[in-house]
């Protein structure tokens, strides 16, 4: 089993971790527990290989729709397919979702007490953010506030973002009838009231259930893995993994941080197939991290809950919010998270 | 009953005491094998082996892996069985499904899946591993171990 080459910068620190809360709009469905247990545990047998997303590098996208993506903690949803969505009438849409909220707002579900603005939406069209021809391209939506007491002014400040993407879903989504349009992954920034306003007009709309989508520890150490195997410029942040401890009084959290050239020259030696991972793979990379930190620490992290991965990439945590911090891997860390809602949804 | 969860084992042998049967039954539970050398004169005849697997912890697969090793051959005619714990959440998954079934393969052994937490699934999975039991302590005219083994396994 290949050693951990120099790992002179891993540290751990517990400490006791916060509850968060989860929205009670999007209610996870709640079919027999065996049943969907043994659905997932049956599609966990397709998942053995995948081609490296994180590989398909995507130098060419446009820096400035990308951006717009970049260093915002986003909140994770699964959609199901859109019936009757035109990617023509966005305007109309626009117009509609920004009648419903300020609708919404006179019936008192006001989001900030004492604040008169009125809520701009617009819905952009992201066609660059898709893996294969075949995609839907992917849509922005976003709402600005803008001051009513001087609506002449530019002051418009964005509060809220949301993104419907499906980044090489294609293959998975077969079957699909006319008229519906799958965008499966949603993304959402911002309060969490806006969320749900914008949620219940599209399940309105368009017929739609949107599900909140969290991410296994087995799903987490494959993030893991792919990420660390990207090359980085240098002075890149450390990799790192936290863990949760379960069955004791106060829940505790361990922190694993590794230096990312130490990652990546590990992932290097575990890696046959360059463009390919396979499930042993991530299992070995995770081993030797595990018997590393065994070794010095005599704590044994495979009894433990993985609950969130920090890369230089992209960083995600098991309650479904991510953050991407990079433009180059965007598409890659996508098609990864779309997978996962495609499963979910499945 | 053999895995890690101390108390997972000390549960689901509490549900099996509560079942009404018409045999006495002894469980031993260990969290690995081998079990002790110096006791092995004064232990009952074992009838029926239940690794316990918590999906939620790759550790208890590994301890089971290598408690697999110290089992001998001949249990592996239907009198092991493989009990996966924890699938109500699958969000907390940390065990890939094939590697459960690469044990089940290997082992020719079949694979059972519970949620100890919930009182009902609980009390249902005691009961199979109850029938089982019986059929491996020859209880049941007519249907051996081994043939009842090689039934479950391809469910």
């Amino acid at each position: 089993m290949p050693r951990v080459p120099g790992c002179a910068h891993l540290w751990c620190w517990i400490q006791p971790h916060s509850v968060t809360a989860r929205p009670a709009w999007a209610a996870r469905s709640s079919p027999h527990v065996l049943l969907r247990a043994a659905k997932l545990l049956r599609s966990g047998a397709n998942r053995k290989q995948r081609v490296n997303p994180a590989g398909r590098d995507n130098e060419n996208a446009d820096p400035q729709k990308a951006a717009s993506l970049l260093r915002k903690q986003w909140s994770l949803y699964s959609v199901t397919p859109l019936y009757k969505f035109s990617g023509a009438r966005l305007k109309e849409y626009a117009r509609l979702l920004g009648a419903f909220i300020a609708a919404e707002k006179q019936k008192g579900l006001a989001v900030e007490v004492g604040v008169d603005a009125d809520v701009k939406v617009t819905f952009a069209s992201l066609p660059e953010l898709r893996g294969d021809p075949q995609d839907q391209p992917a849509m922005l939506v976003q709402l600005s506030s803008r001051s009513s007491v001087s609506p002449k002014s530019s002051d418009e400040k964005l509060i809220w973002s949301g993104c419907f993407c499906c980044v090489s879903g294609e293959d998975l989504l077969e079957n699909v009838p006319e008229d519906f349009t799958c965008l499966p992954l949603f993304l959402a920034n911002g309060a969490e009231s806006y969320t749900a306003m914008v949620g219940s007009w599209f399940q309105k709309t368009f017929d739609c259930h949107f599900c909140r989508l969290s991410i296994s520890p087995l799903n987490l150490s494959w993030m893991a893995a792919m990420w660390a195997g990207c090359s980085v410029e240098k002075n890149a942040c450390a990799t790192e993994l936290v863990f949760s401890v379960p069955c004791l009084p106060q829940p505790l959290d361990i922190s694993y941080a590794i230096h990312p050239e130490d990652a990546k020259a590990l992932w290097d030696t575990v890696q046959k197939t360059p463009g390919e991972i396979t499930q042993e793979e991530v299992d070995l990379f995770m081993d030797c991290l595990y018997s590393h930190f065994h070794r010095h620490f005599k704590i044994h992290l495979s009894a433990t809950k993985l609950v969130k991965v920090s890369t230089a990439i992209a960083s995600a945590h098991c309650n479904g919010t991510i953050k991407l911090l990079q433009s180059r891997y965007l598409t890659g860390v996508l098609m990864l998270l779309t997978e996962l809602a495609i499963s979910q949804i499945q | 009953l053999v895995g890690s969860d101390e108390s997972a084992q000390q549960k689901l042998a509490e549900a099996i005491l509560k079942e009404k049967k018409s045999f006495k039954i002894s469980i031993h539970l260990a969290t690995s094998l081998p079990l002790p050398l110096e006791r092995d004169h004064l232990r009952p005849r074992i009838d029926l082996i239940v690794f316990m697997i918590d999906i939620k912890s790759k550790y208890s697969l590994k301890n089971v892996e290598a408690s697999l090793a110290h089992v001998d051959a001949s249990f592996f005619l239907g009198k092991v069985c493989f009990l996966v714990t924890g699938v109500g959440r699958v969000n907390y998954c940390s065990v890939e499904t094939n590697a459960v079934w690469k044990l089940r393969d290997i082992y020719c052994s079949p694979v059972l899946y519970c949620e100890l937490e919930l009182e009902g699934i609980r009390v249902a999975t005691a009961q199979r591993l109850l029938r089982m039991l019986q059929i491996c302590a020859g209880h049941i005219p007519g249907v051996s171990a081994l043939s009842f083994g090689s039934l479950m396994r391809n469910s």
